[in-house]
């Protein structure tokens, strides 16, 4: 069975996040007034063949602790979209 | 035995690092991402470059190539390893060394000399100098911002090996060329035998070529892995 | 009509006589792909049609030429079996369209041309061309290209040294991208792009095919832009670096290993191009399977496969018993490979699809058989209204004052901004770094050197286009001689607007005969050239600019080359060469002071630049600076030399007006030295040393203060 999943990436609060700073001060700039923050992360989608959605979902899971996310700066939600 | 010189598909400065080995006397050899046995080896390099193109997170695809197991086994029992920026990423990525790299502050490249003084000589990249040295060495990338999120973690603070600053030797929010946590610019592990670096000291190796001053550092990693027993 | 309407080679931008010779050639109607591959073959971009029959007038039979015109690099020897290979492109519409992948894509394509020659890419110059900054949109395509050429030459492992940068309002909607790349090799890796052996192998090396960029050579680079152009996206192809790189070490290899016959990279008109050049160029034919080729995208049709300009791919020619080995190399190196071709005797170059005959064509005549067009030229009626008035210049003139608005001209204030994007030190032979005159690079383990300058003048250029073309020449050759360079080698850009404008041809003409005389003045061979027409926007032409790239070569190379921030409190000054004679058309003051630009600029005897260049080399092996005088004149070179080595000066007895004089042919020597040692006239004008930019009763300014602004001046309209 087939599974669609959207990972979204986000950089971890707190940190230095250059990409996101900038638009914010480009955003104020263009007279955008009230904005607080910009943060900037990634979405990944995943189609996967596993036997039912639990078990897909603890693979994306281990993806993102593995590879699709650094825990040392970023933080991951995942969301079955199937 | 020799330096390994590991390459990754999308490194590009295994040629200098080479290079500049040789110019102290030293011998090095080129090791392809798959090669799995680096038994031997007195000392490790991961060169500069864009391993992987860089794709999802500097050094991330890197550090899961077959190579790396054998890397860290190496590094894990003391045998000198330095990562130079795109290595210095990897080694982050791959738990070596303690935070992570983003993009410079200005989000753009950086190429040019900035000056670095020596914090902290008990690493393998500078026993060979002393604290407060001022070093000219070129620095070049993108993702050079180094983030400790230690606050966050409480971990120990870490073994700073040399820190941005300006000519006089003072460091600062101007003196930091891309933002890095605490003006960082080589870090190293708990015991010093794994050290990432930013700026390239293999480019400062030659008077021609405008600074000499990145001789000292690869002379300490060099004396270091001369009394490796491999 | 709409352009649903036309006829389909109108739409592929093909003229009816155009069309009339093809089916003249074939003696029938051409099938769909064939009509696609004659399209794109025949553009302007691919065929030189409307220029060729004007390059004939540049030299290349020197004897250190190895190779010249005609193939994807010229070639030069070295000495010791040394071989440096140098190209120079243009990406301008694909630039406009898409700042950054377009300038990107421009790096990779260049980079191919290089190594497919069987050097390594060394090293990469873009001279760039923009409209002025205050327009917001000119700063958002300065900033993306520059982007572009950094992230895709940087990791693509190459250093770019630099290059030029003008601003005028002409490029507004019409920006130069040009870019310039050198290779150096040994004489046993030369391989060159003539198929030959039938029954040999056509393998398709790099990057998976998709739908990117079809069309693109023939639709982008061979007509003018209109309004609402932005729109051409989907025609732009997008490149990746890391492939780029993986190919690089995958084909340097095959080379070393002497698996390849011929080899060709894939450009403009991708597959249909390289299969019919190859074959072309061998005397051969080639049967291509189409269904081989290893594509992206489901459903693409054989025309779609044939023309794509997908990026990062190369076509080798490999005899049958080395397929494996080949193969092996590719895969080795993590890049797809696949058999697409086998090579006949030709003529004709076959395409199969699913088994069905798709074209036929003979190969030779996509490239030769491409129409040659004499167009008509004129001189234009603009010149005599510019040569009937001279540039206003006062006779005293308030030189700090004038000097403060020049150093924060983002033409002449630092371009460390776009220097300092690029990697400039990988490999380990950047003598000279951007910042100076010429870049010098070593070669490692001789006593050589290569000196690269890239140099343009649009707005000269336009005043005059024989003696501006000309004074870019001579100028180039004086870059790469204060480093101690002798010129060696050009290659050009020609950037022109429409050529069916008889006026701009005129300025081709004109161009192109004034930096043919230059060379042969200088004895230097144009190994190679790129012609950009249709740089026409909304009807306006741009200004014409020619750029050169003039390779320089010295051995041995000076033991400490002259550089800008040698220069010591103490050491005298020099002015070298010809005596200012009142050169302001086309000038920095006439630009910024007046607003105006008009005159005719002077001349340049060949004689005497000949004898100051050699001058020059001799002298760049004892004087720690030589510095050429160009933009904004003696008074910005002082300067430049001045913010560089931290050290101010004093020069007497030079009014006003000679500060701010552009006549050519001017060095500047500082030296510890009594005398200068030359045969060339030079006159002592002062002495390094202090804090001040002192130029005597003309007045004077704090060093660090003309700095800054010298230094803010790209940066602070960037931010």
């Amino acid at each position: 069975m087939k599974h669609t999943f959207s990972v979204t990436i986000e950089r971890r609060s707190g940190l230095s996040d250059p990409e996101g700073a900038t638009a914010s001060r480009a955003l104020t700039d263009l007279g955008f007034a009230g904005v607080h923050s910009v943060s900037f992360g990634k979405v990944i989608s995943i189609e996967l063949e596993a036997d039912t959605a639990q078990e897909a979902a603890t693979q994306v899971e281990a993806m993102c602790r593995k590879l699709l996310a650094n825990p040392v700066i970023e933080n991951y939600t995942i969301e079955n979209v199937s | 035995m020799t330096i390994a010189v590991v390459v990754f598909p999308g490194t590009n400065c295994e040629h200098d690092a080479r290079y500049a080995l040789a110019l102290l006397g030293s011998h090095a050899e080129l090791v392809w991402h798959r090669d799995d046995d680096l038994s031997g080896a007195t000392g490790v390099v991961l060169p500069g470059g864009f391993a992987h193109g860089d794709y999802l997170r500097t050094g991330a695809i890197a550090r899961f190539s077959p190579v790396m197991a054998e890397v860290e086994r190496l590094a894990r029992q003391g045998t000198p390893t330095l990562g130079i920026c795109n290595g210095f990423q990897i080694l982050c990525e791959a738990g070596l060394l303690p935070g992570a790299l983003v993009a410079n502050r200005d989000l753009r490249f950086i190429c040019r000399t900035v000056t670095v003084r020596v914090e902290s000589t008990d690493s393998i990249l500078t026993s060979h100098t002393s604290v407060g040295d001022l070093l000219q060495i070129p620095l070049n990338s993108y993702e050079g911002n180094y983030v400790l999120p230690a606050a966050i973690d409480g971990a120990p603070s870490p073994n700073v090996v040399l820190r941005y600053c300006d000519s006089s030797g003072a460091s600062g929010k101007q003196m930091n060329p891309n933002g890095s946590t605490d003006s960082i610019a080589a870090v190293a592990d708990a015991n010093g035998t794994i050290v990432g670096v930013m700026p390239h000291p293999e480019r400062a190796v030659e008077d021609i070529l405008g600074s000499t001053d990145g001789r000292v550092l690869l002379e300490s990693f060099v004396s270091a892995t001369a009394s490796v027993v491999a | 009509m709409t352009i649903q309407d036309k006829p389909d080679h109108q739409r592929l931008g093909m003229t009816d006589d155009e069309y009339d010779a093809v089916i003249d050639l074939l003696g029938r109607t051409p099938r769909t792909a064939e009509l696609a591959m004659y399209s794109v073959m025949w553009s302007e971009h691919c065929s030189y049609k409307s220029s060729r029959v004007h390059l004939g007038k540049f030299r290349s039979d020197q004897p250190w030429v190895v190779v010249g015109p005609g193939e994807n690099a010229g070639v030069v020897d070295l000495g010791d079996g040394w071989l440096a290979a140098l190209r120079i492109e243009s990406h301008n519409h694909p630039s406009f369209v898409e700042p950054h992948e377009g300038a990107a894509t421009g790096v990779g394509g260049i980079l191919r041309d290089i190594f497919t020659m069987g050097a390594r890419p060394i090293a990469l110059w873009d001279p760039l061309r923009f409209g002025p900054l205050d327009d917001p949109h000119n700063r958002y395509l300065l900033d993306g290209v520059v982007s572009g050429i950094a992230g895709y030459g940087n990791a693509v492992g190459v250093p770019t040294l630099g290059g030029e940068v003008e601003f005028a309002d002409r490029f507004s909607r019409n920006p130069l991208v040009n870019v310039m790349a050198l290779g150096l090799m040994k004489r046993e890796q030369l391989v060159l792009s003539a198929a030959s052996g039938v029954g040999n192998i056509a393998v398709l090396l790099g990057n998976a095919t998709g739908r990117d960029g079809i069309g693109g050579a023939s639709i982008l680079a061979s007509a003018s832009f209109e309004a609402g152009d932005e729109e051409k996206r989907p025609n732009v192809q997008v490149g990746d670096p890391f492939e780029e790189k993986k190919l690089i070490e995958a084909c340097l290899e095959l080379y070393d290993r002497g698996l390849v016959v011929a080899i060709q990279d894939l450009g403009a008109a991708g597959i249909s191009c390289a299969t019919s050049e190859t074959a072309g160029n061998g005397g051969m034919g080639m049967d291509v399977d189409i269904d081989a080729v290893h594509v992206r995208e489901p459903g693409m049709t054989p025309g779609e496969i044939l023309m794509s300009e997908s990026q990062e791919r190369m076509l080798a020619i490999v005899t049958p018993e080395h397929v494996e080995d080949v193969l092996a190399i590719a895969a080795r190196w993590e890049i797809d490979a696949s058999q697409i071709g086998t090579i006949t005797d030709g003529p004709d170059l076959r395409v199969f699809a699913e088994g069905r005959l798709v074209a036929e064509v003979p190969a030779a005549s996509l490239a030769d058989d491409a129409p040659r067009y004499d167009r008509p030229y004129e001189r234009p009626c603009y010149l005599n209204a510019l040569w009937d008035s001279e540039p206003a210049i006062p006779d005293e003139i308030d030189v700090a004052k004038t000097l403060n608005l020049l150093l924060d001209d983002p033409a002449i204030g630092d371009r460390s901004w776009i220097s300092s994007q690029y990697d400039h030190t990988l490999f380990l032979n950047t003598v000279i770094e951007p910042g100076h005159d010429g870049s010098l690079l070593r070669i490692k383990g001789t006593h050589k050197g290569m000196a690269v300058s890239t140099d343009g003048d649009s707005l000269r250029t336009y005043l005059d286009p024989r003696r501006g073309a000309a004074r870019i020449v001579f100028e180039s050759a004086l870059n790469v001689a204060v480093t101690g360079a002798q010129p060696y080698a050009l290659v050009d850009n020609l950037n022109f607007g429409n050529p069916e404008n008889p006026e701009v041809m005129w300025q081709f003409v004109e161009a192109t005969d004034g930096l043919a005389w230059a060379c042969e003045e200088l004895n230097v061979p144009v190994v190679g050239g790129n012609v950009s027409f249709y740089n026409q926007t909304d009807g306006v032409d741009i200004y014409p600019a020619p750029v050169v790239g003039m390779l320089g070569f010295c051995d041995p190379m000076p033991d400490r080359p002259p550089r800008l921030d040698r220069a010591e409190q103490g050491m005298g000054i020099w002015l070298i060469g010809q005596e200012a004679s009142d050169d302001f058309s086309g000038s920095a003051y006439d630009r910024i002071i007046n607003g105006t630009l008009r005159g005719r600029p002077l001349d340049v005897d060949g004689a005497t630049a000949r004898e100051l260049i050699a001058s020059v080399v001799e002298m760049a092996f004892d004087v720690p600076v030589l510095h050429d005088v160009s933009v904004g004149g003696l008074a910005v070179a002082l300067a430049e030399i001045a913010f560089v080595s931290g050290t101010g000066f004093r020069v007497d007895d030079v009014s006003g007006r000679e500060l701010f004089d552009e006549t050519p042919l001017r060095v500047v020597a500082i030296t510890h030295e009594r005398d200068l040692e030359t045969s060339v006239p030079r006159r002592r004008i002062g002495t390094m040393g202090g804090d001040q930019l002192g130029f005597g009763a003309a007045g004077s300014m704090d060093l660090s203060a003309a700095r800054r602004i010298w230094a803010d001046a790209l940066p602070r309209r960037m931010r």
